[in-house]
């Protein structure tokens, strides 16, 4: 028991690491300029381009997932376990994809131009939303689903017996369920909204729509104004947690990775209503496939292109995102172990490592920067913190995960355990270990591939010295080396991808 | 009163045969062992297993091309036959009016139903608060609002202690007679078929065999059921 | 830095071996001059042909942010030379005390203005000016009012991050002064988005996303010389273009102050100044024959620039312009 209350010391670790930052930040904040009409203006739209991502990441998702659960179709198992991929997708490599589809020269442009529509224009506050949905709808649909897929078989053919339709089916079956699901999946969106980056940076188009998160990037890194830089983390930090604190109250999110198979219950419909699901689900997947289509299209065209020494810049990448995954597995498992062995405490606990989630990646940087700027070059530890930052991002993913896992194991074969005397590395192997991997692989996976794609932290205090995949990728989009970016972002894809699917593979061997 | 006609019902990768007809204003038991298809039969009736080939007919007309809304059955599940959210009386209400908008009349024979089965004075409970069999009890209440000629029971009583379980067929024995309903009630158990059911079909192989007097059933069971009751034939 | 196990063999392991005999000289420059297509490799290779050392360019992002990193890194950089600067940072540069002076013996630019500065020595120089391509745009703006009325789009580059971005602000700044806003406001729905660099604005006006970007009067030449294209030409405006003159500094805390002092008296020679034109795209600081491709480049007749104090005492007032007005 006390090993056990030991396991938590890394919790505090971090709880301590994310603390400090955070007071940091608030000793160096200088708010006495105030915020000016710009900051207000970030301020603002920072604030309603979450809100709008959020909500209608949500109708999108509830829809997907609605459409989805209703109807069978051929590769309807794939597609679900695809839905997981934006979540993987680095922000630059989406951003990328996007604007092949939606922007001025994209497909959409090209497809009215005949009609005599303009060319439509990406850049600005749709824009950063457009992204956002691409991004969160699918994770909302595939929480949504696992909502769906709670509800039991009988209450289906129960509302098809009572002859409930329409609303009223809606009423009674789906939003009772969806009341408890999505504020949690709203809440996560609205965080990752929230605290965006890439995507704000580059389909933003400049002040007119910034979000604060740029906004301290940019009073680091462009105006070397750490004051300001402190005030507006401190407002961003203080708005996410209120946000966090009070919508977590309401529902708890669960596992957002695992595929779940589906089959539709109801075998009597009309033929109507299913030709307008197929063809709601055939339009939601062109949405969302489009982009990543033509940044493989675009990429393997690209592949031809490839500066010479990018294998030094991936292997760099790989290694950064095998660390970051070594590392959230070292913090998650005994904090994990720790949190499971707390039994009604868990859940608080649980929480207060999901406020971790409020402190952006960003934050987390420029505090750690603050502590370290004595005594090093914040350039020289570039990569170990991209390491350390993206294994704390990934940290609260992975203990939702694990969490549950140790709580089933002890729940499923605690007693048998307990009555035949199984303990210490036994009681690990044999009870704790086969539930617990998966969630491993799982977390372990997310923290390859969000490492392999960061571009925040890489962005702040990265160099060509230290040139990791997507910062390549930025350079190249910089220096309208489009085909090059292209295909690197094939190649970043392709890796984050594979290295989370070895990890997840590995976890469910 | 209910007649599958060389109905061929395809669930999933399982089929079950059915050549029967079931008398009206009775109880017939349906029994076999697990897996062996005796929810197939009933869901097929309530319309959530397609027939592949054959009909099915109640009162002469045919049913199996309607929707699970429109057949006049009413059917209770082992689980989950009630709204967590809704209140009991709502739950009731339901099998009157789907959208729950009710008028004073109708207000009255939802708490007419609920005292039938005993439930009147919880009427403002959810669900949630309420005991395995007091649930069955109000899925049933919904059931006599529903007013339709057949019953089906698939094994809504399994999970309920053995003195509660009696009083629950008691409940349904009296309404299958007051109301002359045709009551098809899945069982795993024997001496509930022979209690309230006076004909059986017994389900096996794939098939299921035309109603039987139950208790000529059990004291001279088929080798298949003997095997099932635990009463192998003496060599 | 040994602290950082993972870090050192990855990003200086390639360094090591070489770094151990010859000594390195360390130029932080912005992410272009350093790509495969930027001068960088050529200038790399001339040096290091006479000098006997190891020349490495780091690029550090977008030119303007590499005074902020300087005061991030304080004393703690690595670098021994900062190239790529412009006029409008210099102050700022200079005010932070981290920079040495020049050797006195830097031959004398040739450049549209007078050049006393004891720091920064230039390399290279163009007016700005807005790109577009001729077969869309039939008649270009010839002043920023025109521009501000017409419905073109154009991409421009943030000027906390970008020296073009800057070059732009102080333009209209010099132009309109406190009015600025003014034109900002009017010009904000012709803009399409703000890049943080030259290169992102550059190359999204090249894929279509807009009808011009803010560029130099000497980006055509890139197309004419390099694409035998030319249907790329820079709209020249009557009211006079802003000119960006681009410098290189030493470091005061180099550990290499002689090799820094003999790059810098490399940058005024042919192996600097010759590559400028087919690889910079810019004009060189120092007399070289240029290409043909040249000749044939719109110029404008007056040339606006203020003076490195006077630029650092306007930045702070336009910049709070800017972002009021494009953040609305």
């Amino acid at each position: 028991m006390i090993l056990r209350r030991a396991a938590l010391l890394p919790g505090f670790a971090v709880l301590a690491l994310c603390a400090g930052t955070v007071l940091v930040l608030l000793m160096t904040a200088d708010g006495s300029d105030g915020l000016s009409r710009a900051d207000w203006a970030t301020l603002r739209f920072t604030i309603w381009q979450a809100i709008l991502s959020a909500l209608f990441s949500g109708i999108v998702g509830v829809t997907f997932a609605r459409a989805l659960y209703r109807t069978a179709f051929p590769g309807r198992g794939f597609l679900i376990t695809v839905l997981g991929a934006p979540f993987l997708l680095p922000a630059i490599v989406a951003v990328l994809g996007l604007l092949a589809i939606w922007g001025r020269g994209g497909v959409v442009s090209a497809g009215l131009a005949p009609f005599g529509y303009g060319p439509i224009d990406i850049y600005g506050a749709h824009g950063v939303i457009v992204a956002h949905v691409f991004f969160n709808a699918p994770l909302v649909a595939r929480l949504v689903l696992q909502g769906w897929a709670r509800i039991p078989g009988e209450q289906f053919r129960l509302a098809d017996h009572l002859g409930l339709t329409g609303w009223y089916r809606f009423r009674h079956l789906e939003w009772p369920m969806l009341r408890t699901v999505l504020p949690g999946a709203l809440l996560i969106v609205f965080l990752l909204c929230i605290t965006t980056f890439a995507i704000a940076l580059t389909l933003g188009g400049g002040p007119r729509a910034t979000t604060l998160e740029v906004a301290i990037y940019q009073a680091i890194r462009l105006e070397f104004d750490l004051g300001r830089a402190g005030f507006l983390a401190a407002i961003q930090t203080g708005l996410c947690l209120v946000i966090a604190v009070a919508v977590l109250g309401l529902a708890a999110p669960s596992d957002t990775m695992r595929g779940i198979a589906l089959r539709p219950t109801s075998t009597i419909r009309a033929k109507g209503a299913a030709r307008f699901d197929k063809g709601l689900i055939a339009l939601l997947t062109l949405f969302l496939a489009s982009p990543l289509v033509a940044v493989l299209i675009r990429g393997i065209g690209g592949l031809a292109e490839l500066p010479a020494g990018l294998w030094e810049t991936s292997v760099r990448s790989i290694i950064l995102a095998l660390s970051s995954a070594i590392l959230v597995s070292l913090l998650a498992v005994p904090i994990a172990w720790g949190l499971a062995g707390l039994r009604r405490f868990a859940a608080v606990a649980e929480g207060a490592m999901m406020v971790t989630l409020a402190i952006s990646p960003f934050v987390l940087a420029a505090g750690l920067f603050l502590m370290i700027r004595d005594h090093v070059s914040p350039f020289a530890v570039a990569l170990p913190m991209v390491v350390l930052v993206n294994a704390l991002a990934a940290l609260p993913f992975a203990l939702r995960a694990l969490v549950s896992a140790f709580v089933n194991a002890e729940r499923v074969e605690g007693r048998l355990a307990q009555s035949l005397g199984l303990r210490g590395w036994g009681l690990w192997r044999i009870v704790f270990w086969p539930h617990v991997r998966p969630a491993l692989g799982l977390s372990a996976g997310l923290a390859a591939a969000v490492s392999m794609g960061d571009l925040g932290v890489i962005a702040l205090f990265g160099s060509t010295a230290t040139q990791t995949l997507p910062f390549a990728m930025l350079s190249l989009m910089g220096a309208y080396q489009m085909e090059a970016a292209a295909g690197v972002a094939l190649l970043l894809v392709s890796l984050s991808f594979a290295l989370f699917a070895l990890f997840d593979r590995w976890g469910r061997a | 009163m209910i007649a599958f006609n060389s109905a061929k019902l395809a669930n999933g990768g399982f089929t079950l045969n059915a050549d029967l007809s079931v008398l009206g204003g009775t109880c017939t038991a349906v029994i076999g062992a697990s897996g062996a298809g005796k929810s197939t039969l009933l869901m097929a009736l309530a319309g959530f297993v397609p027939v592949a080939r054959g009909s099915i007919h109640v009162a002469e007309k045919r049913i199996d091309d309607l929707p699970p809304a429109d057949r006049p059955v009413s059917i209770l599940f082992q689980d989950h036959n009630l709204f967590g959210h809704l209140t009991v009386r709502d739950n009731v209400a339901l099998g009157l009016r789907p959208n729950l908008s009710l008028s004073t009349k109708d207000r009255e024979r939802v708490d007419e139903a609920l005292a039938q089965v005993d439930l009147h004075d919880l009427a403002d409970r959810r669900p949630a608060a309420l005991s395995g069999g007091q649930q069955q009890r109000v899925a049933l209440a919904r059931t006599l609002l529903r007013d339709r000629p057949v019953l089906l029971l698939d094994e809504p009583f399994a999970a309920l202690g053995p003195g509660l379980r009696l009083e629950m067929l008691a409940l349904v024995a009296r309404l299958t007679e007051e109301r002359a309903l045709t009551t098809l009630m899945v069982t795993h158990n024997p001496e509930d078929a022979a209690r309230i059911c006076p004909q059986a079909i017994v389900v096996t192989n794939g098939h299921a065999v035309p109603p039987q007097p139950t208790q000529t059933l059990l004291a001279d069971p088929p080798e298949d059921l003997a095997r099932y009751l635990g009463r192998t034939t003496p060599q | 830095m040994n602290r950082f196990p993972l870090t050192l063999a990855l990003t200086l392991a390639p360094l090591a071996v070489a770094a151990q005999d010859t000594p390195e000289l360390i130029v932080y420059t912005y992410d272009s001059f350093v790509s495969d297509w930027g001068p960088g490799p050529q200038i790399e290779a001339n040096f290091e042909a006479i000098c006997d050392c190891d020349l490495t360019f780091v690029g550090t992002g977008d030119g303007a942010a590499m005074v902020a990193r300087l005061q991030l890194e304080g004393t703690t950089t690595d670098a021994d030379i900062v190239l790529g600067l412009d006029t409008n940072l210099t102050a700022q540069a200079a005010a932070t005390g981290l920079f040495a002076d020049a050797p006195a013996d830097v031959a004398a630019p040739q450049l549209p203005v007078e050049w006393d500065d004891p720091i920064f020595v230039p390399f290279d120089y163009s007016p700005f000016a807005f790109v577009y391509d001729t077969t869309i745009v039939e008649t270009p703006p010839t002043s920023f009012e025109e521009l501000a009325a017409s419905d073109l789009k154009i991409v421009i580059q943030d000027p906390r991050s970008s020296t073009p971005g800057l070059g732009l602000l102080m333009w209209v700044d010099t132009l309109k002064g406190d009015d600025a806003g003014a034109l900002w406001e009017a010009l904000s729905d012709n803009i399409v988005t703000v890049t943080s660099g030259w290169s992102e604005a550059y190359g999204l006006f090249l894929e279509g996303e807009a009808d011009m970007a803010l560029s130099y009067v000497t980006s055509p030449a890139y197309h004419i010389i390099a694409e035998e294209d030319e249907t790329k030409a820079a709209a020249i405006f009557e009211e006079g273009h802003y000119l960006q003159v681009e410098v290189a500094g030493a470091l005061a805390g180099s550990d290499q102050p002689e090799l820094a002092a003999e790059f810098l008296r490399f940058i005024a020679t042919d192996g600097f100044q010759g590559v400028i034109p087919e690889a910079q795209w810019m004009f060189p600081a120092y007399p070289i024959d240029l290409p043909e491709g040249y000749a044939a480049l719109n110029q404008p007749e007056t040339s606006l620039l203020l003076s490195a104090e006077d630029a650092q005492a306007r930045r702070a007032d336009a910049l709070a312009i800017w972002r009021d007005a494009l953040s609305q």
